[in-house]
């Protein structure tokens, strides 16, 4: 069996989750193995969703000690599932969760883990992962030598596909709550905005917009398609109250979006490193040398100043 | 209190990668090695506490000879003692934490620090792991920590966020960008550090869990087009060939 370690939010499964289940059915039906995905919570409203995508049985765990979540609570929780069902493979998206929870999983159950994997296939009824090493600047391929293997998927990356199964759900015992560490609360939440990791458009920003209220154009074009804002090093250390957490490259997010827009980005390898994934990317600078040109399937020598509020404009239909 | 610290040594960020022969590892001629960017963090939140309240730090590194000079630098910026357990690269996060855990079991630390995440293997795996073979509370990807008597308070990135987390102590930590500003090395820690001594040890046997079976660099991407013309006629043929070649909108 395949246990999918799958999250909810606001009572829908989330996007990098179904893609993980799409994977796992992808997988199960190649190797002859059953599918299960486990929610745990204060609340599983919203995990049948989980039978569109393949999933042969829910299984459920609801108890308020779930409600706040905690790396030793899951961890014990989807390690005794895997135990209970003898199941072979866990595997998880690579969201903040699923990276918290699945090597701490893996450690109890002594498996091996691979992180972020962008393909996965099984080769004698075990797991076999490629994975990004080095930012991005190598792949791996891996063989697990351990009889229970531990993946978390890189979001973005594996198709969601809808296969549904026969609903059937299972309550799991309830932990008893005594945890050593429990989130409290979340805070800055910029509501209703997509994480980088998982956004499917992002422009980003550099040096070359010159300040950090020029990102509002940026803002502008990401509306208009539909994306979120990310940035370069240069651009969050230069004081413009660009917070860390929208940094693209090797010291802040790899993200693999199918649209990727470069303005006043130059191009360096840490940069380059951590946005090299997406489908297709988009550079705008003035210096025709730039190095960002050369990975761009577009590139725009021009003033982004100018550029940039044509493109919006031409989005929103107005000329 | 007492601290350790984690420490990976890692090729340069700007290291060009090129596959060994054996088509599984980096080639590592003309590799420069430096410590992990997030491990530097972690080093300095422990020497911030160690000025702030008080602590013996212990730098350990699991490694082999080149590891030394990491562990020199440790000493040089503080580190009261260093630890350099020798086994060769095993691209397991499971092995390292295992041997970290070994080390550390019995000797009553408060807190370990580690980075996130190691630069070239990108586990992001050895700080839960070994918070879980050594039955603590974690944190991982903190951007802000405090501690109280045997409790801590930390911030942890999360989607669209900031995690408040609360635990008990001992705890693993691993840091992120945010956390702190590493120092350089002064001097006077320098030459200080020459007459401390590293402690060495051998790994146990590791039962490895995970392999690397092929090392391969990602295609390159199609050379990429410029488009020409006025602003206003770049910017259109732009959206056009998103829309209609590309359809990515
Ligand atoms: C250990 C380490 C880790 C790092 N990690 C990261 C990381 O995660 N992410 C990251 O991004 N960097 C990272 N860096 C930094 C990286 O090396 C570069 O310094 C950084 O990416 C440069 O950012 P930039 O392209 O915005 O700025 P610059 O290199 O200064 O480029 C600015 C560009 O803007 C263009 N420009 C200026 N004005 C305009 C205009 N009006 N219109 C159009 N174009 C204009 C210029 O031609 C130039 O190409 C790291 C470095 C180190 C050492
Ligand atoms: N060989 C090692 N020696 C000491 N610490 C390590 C080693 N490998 C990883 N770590 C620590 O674990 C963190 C996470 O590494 P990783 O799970 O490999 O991404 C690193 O930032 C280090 O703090």
């Amino acid at each position: 069996m395949i246990i999918v370690f799958c999250e909810l939010k606001d009572g829908r499964l989330r996007k990098p989750s179904a893609e993980s289940l799409s994977e796992a059915r992808r997988l199960a039906d190649s190797g002859g193995l059953q599918v299960a995905a486990l929610f745990a919570g204060a609340s599983c409203i919203g995990s049948e969703e989980a039978a569109r995508y393949g999933a042969d049985l829910i299984l459920q765990a609801e108890a308020p000690a779930l409600a706040a979540y905690s790396s030793d609570g899951f961890a014990a929780l989807l390690a005794d599932a895997v135990q209970a069902r003898r199941a072979s493979i866990l595997l998880a998206a690579g969201t903040a969760m699923g990276k918290d929870v699945a090597p701490r999983v893996a450690a109890r159950l002594g498996a091996g883990y691979a992180a972020d994997v962008t393909g996965l296939s099984l080769a004698g009824g075990r797991l076999q992962a490629t994975r990004p090493m080095f930012a991005g600047k190598a792949f791996a391929d891996c063989e697990f030598t351990s009889p229970i293997q531990v993946a978390t998927t890189r979001p973005n990356v594996f198709p969601v596909a809808e296969s549904p199964r026969p609903l059937v759900q299972e309550a799991l015992p309830a932990p008893a709550g005594d945890f050593k560490a429990v989130v409290k609360e979340l805070l800055a939440k910029s509501a209703g905005k997509v994480d980088l990791t998982e956004a499917d458009v992002i422009v980003s920003g550099g040096r070359g917009m010159k300040e950090g209220a020029n990102f509002k154009l940026l803002e502008d074009l990401a509306d208009a398609l539909g994306g979120v804002v990310g940035a370069s090093r240069a651009a969050v250390d230069a004081g413009w109250g660009i917070p860390h957490a929208m940094q693209v490259g090797q010291t802040g997010k790899v993200v693999s979006p199918s649209l990727y827009i470069a303005c006043g980005i130059s191009g360096a390898i840490q940069h380059v490193a951590g946005m090299s994934g997406s489908k297709v990317i988009v550079a705008i600078n003035k210096d025709p040398e730039a190095p960002i040109f050369r990975i761009a399937t577009y590139g725009i020598v021009g003033d982004l100043f100018e550029i940039v509020p044509l493109l919006t404009a031409s989005l929103r239909g107005q000329h | 209190m007492k601290i350790l610290v984690a420490l990976k040594q890692v090729p340069d960020t700007e290291t060009k990668i090129k596959v060994a022969a054996d088509g599984k590892s980096l080639d590592a001629t003309d590799v420069k090695w430096i410590t992990s960017p997030y491990d530097e963090m972690a080093m300095e939140e422990a020497l911030r506490i160690k000025e702030s309240r008080g602590a013996e730090v212990v730098a350990i590194s699991v490694g082999e000879d080149r590891t030394r000079e990491l562990l020199r630098n440790a000493l040089a910026l503080g580190a009261d003692a260093a630890v350099l357990i020798r086994s060769a690269e095993a691209g397991d996060p499971l092995a390292v934490a295992r041997i970290l855990a070994d080390f550390a079991r019995d000797k009553s630390f408060d807190l370990i620090l580690l980075g996130h995440t190691g630069f070239g293997g990108d586990h992001g795996a050895v700080g839960p792991m070994l918070a879980e073979l050594l039955g603590v509370a974690q944190a991982h990807v903190v951007t802000r920590l405090e501690l109280g008597e045997d409790t801590f308070r930390a911030e942890r990135e999360a989607e669209g966020g900031f995690e408040r987390i609360e635990g008990s102590l001992p705890a693993v930590i691993t840091a992120q960008r945010g956390l702190n500003e590493p120092r350089y090395p002064s001097l006077k820690g320098i030459i200080g550090a020459k007459k401390k001594p590293i402690e060495e040890l051998e790994a146990g046997p590791i039962e490895s869990t995970i392999r690397v079976s092929t090392l391969t660099l990602p295609p390159a991407r199609p050379e990429g087009r410029k488009l020409e013309g006025s602003a206003a006629v770049q910017a259109e043929s732009l959206i056009q060939l998103l829309r209609n070649e590309a359809k990515v909108i």
